[in-house]
């Protein structure tokens, strides 16, 4: 559900991959951890963060935005989310 | 979506399509009339917003349209899957602007048909390891491979492929007329025998830049889970489709064939058939139903929804089907009713656009996301 008045996007994206993570060990990551690389994610979860991203935050992605790079960490992530809200004024 | 839409499409399915879907199968081709038909009422550009060219569904009418056409022939609606879900619907969330306004309008009015060429010899379930290839060159890319088991290829203008660059897989939109394409068509299958299955050969097949779809290296992560993601979704209806004629088809014959001086639907056991293909198939539409919505609101959980979906409906049709086989006896071995070609088309529904063992792995992984930790219990 959309909530365009998360003020806190990384702990947000946080929350949510954790919540996505394998339930098997309790992995601890930093905000500049590439979670494709470090492999806590695989890249088939990109489209999912795409959806989380664009729904949560009520944004839209760009189609030169839609890159794994910039999906790869949290801080990129919220780097992508703060760009967007400044190109619409949010 | 309108009511004269709905009644429209059905008047076709059941008139048209439900008739000859038996000649279809025989003869492993959809005819030019058919697809024109489809293009005519707009199902080949249902979800495309107007602006492109389409009708601009939501998901939910989309579905329901999907259910009424599969559920007269599914090589009809394989159409829809591949061409409108597959392609359309990943060319509109993910495409350029000048990407969409090239093909988008075309393929939205169905003057243009396309396909999706993920399958390799070598790359099934295992898509990441496509071994088609492209080297940037210019201003374009080349494009190297042999994809196979790809749907509709035999008839289609255009080809979303996928390709890699040493590990980055990146899409292309590949124009059929282009120097180097070369088309086998294939036959021999068990389902879905009228969608031009073909082989793919593409030796030095030069590419605009334009047509690389999203950008360098977004082809798997981003490109071929969207339009799984769509495809499946498609397939998920597929199931209830045909469980809903295979329900149908189990409930008038046994209501009508007599054994032991009574109708065989009399008896407790085919009672029970009968009862679970019911229960089973009004599952499965709502969990379709569950996955439109999330999909029209474009939640976060709808891909996985809508695995659940395509698993459950999957599954269910394959075993409805199998019943309807057995309600009708010899006749349902029989090319002359449709129990037969039900059966083995939900068959191929099990394995398309992601096996039920690869659904059940990302069905469980998201059981334990969402439930291990939260009851996590010491042993």
């Amino acid at each position: 559900m959309a909530n365009t008045g998360v003020t806190d996007v990384p702990a947000s994206i946080r929350g949510y991959l954790r919540a996505n993570m394998t339930a098997f060990a309790d992995v601890e990551f930093s905000d500049e951890d590439n979670i494709f690389e470090q492999g806590f994610v695989s890249s088939m979860f990109a489209m999912q963060l795409l959806h989380y991203i664009e729904s949560t935050f009520d944004v839209e992605v760009p189609d030169d935005g839609i890159t794994l790079k910039n999906f790869s960490s949290v801080s990129r992530m919220a780097d992508l989310v703060a760009r967007l809200r400044t190109a619409t004024g949010d | 979506m309108t009511d004269d839409l709905l009644t429209e499409v059905t008047a076709f399915a059941e008139t048209v399509l439900a008739p000859r879907a038996a000649e279809f199968d025989r003869t492993e081709r959809l005819p030019r009339e058919i697809i024109t038909r489809m293009a005519e009422l707009g199902l080949l550009g249902a979800t495309v917003p107007e602006r492109w060219g389409g009708l601009g569904l939501d998901p939910l009418a989309y579905g329901e349209l999907t259910e009424v056409v599969g559920k007269a022939c599914a090589s009809t609606r394989a159409l829809m899957t591949v061409h409108t879900s597959l392609v359309c619907q990943t060319l509109l969330e993910l495409g350029s602007r000048r990407l969409k306004e090239k093909y988008l309008p075309d393929l939205a009015r169905g003057t243009r048909l396309g396909c999706f060429a993920l399958s390799e010899p070598g790359a099934g379930s295992d898509a990441a390891a496509v071994a088609t290839t492209y080297l940037a060159k210019d201003d374009g890319f080349v494009l190297n491979g042999h994809k196979r088991w790809i749907s509709f290829a035999g008839i289609a203008d255009v080809f979303l492929v996928i390709a890699t660059d040493n590990g980055v897989t990146s899409a292309f939109l590949v124009d059929r007329d282009t120097p180097g394409v070369v088309i086998r068509p294939m036959s021999g299958f068990l389902g879905n025998r009228a969608t031009h299955i073909a082989e793919v050969l593409l030796t030095d097949v030069v590419v605009p830049g334009e047509n690389l779809v999203s950008s360098v290296g977004a082809g798997f992560s981003f490109v071929v889970n969207t339009a799984l993601f769509h495809g499946r979704y498609s397939i998920a209806w597929a199931g209830v489709a045909l469980a809903q004629a295979a329900l149908e088809q189990m409930c008038s014959y046994a209501a009508g064939r007599e054994q032991f001086g009574s109708p065989i639907g009399d008896h407790q056991l085919v009672r029970r058939m009968v009862a679970d293909a019911l229960t089973s198939v009004t599952a499965a539409r709502e969990l379709c139903r569950r996955a439109g919505r999330l999909c029209a609101e474009r939640s976060a959980s709808a891909a996985m929804e809508t695995n659940v979906a395509k698993y459950f409906s999957s599954t269910i049709a394959q075993r409805a089907t199998a019943d309807a086989v057995q309600v009708l006896g010899g006749n349902g071995c029989w090319s002359g009713y449709p129990a037969e070609r039900l059966y083995r088309e939900a068959k191929i529904l099990e394995i398309i656009e992601g096996t039920s063992q690869l659904q059940q792995i990302m069905i469980a992984d998201f059981a334990y996301q969402r439930y291990a930790r939260k009851n996590k219990v010491a042993p």
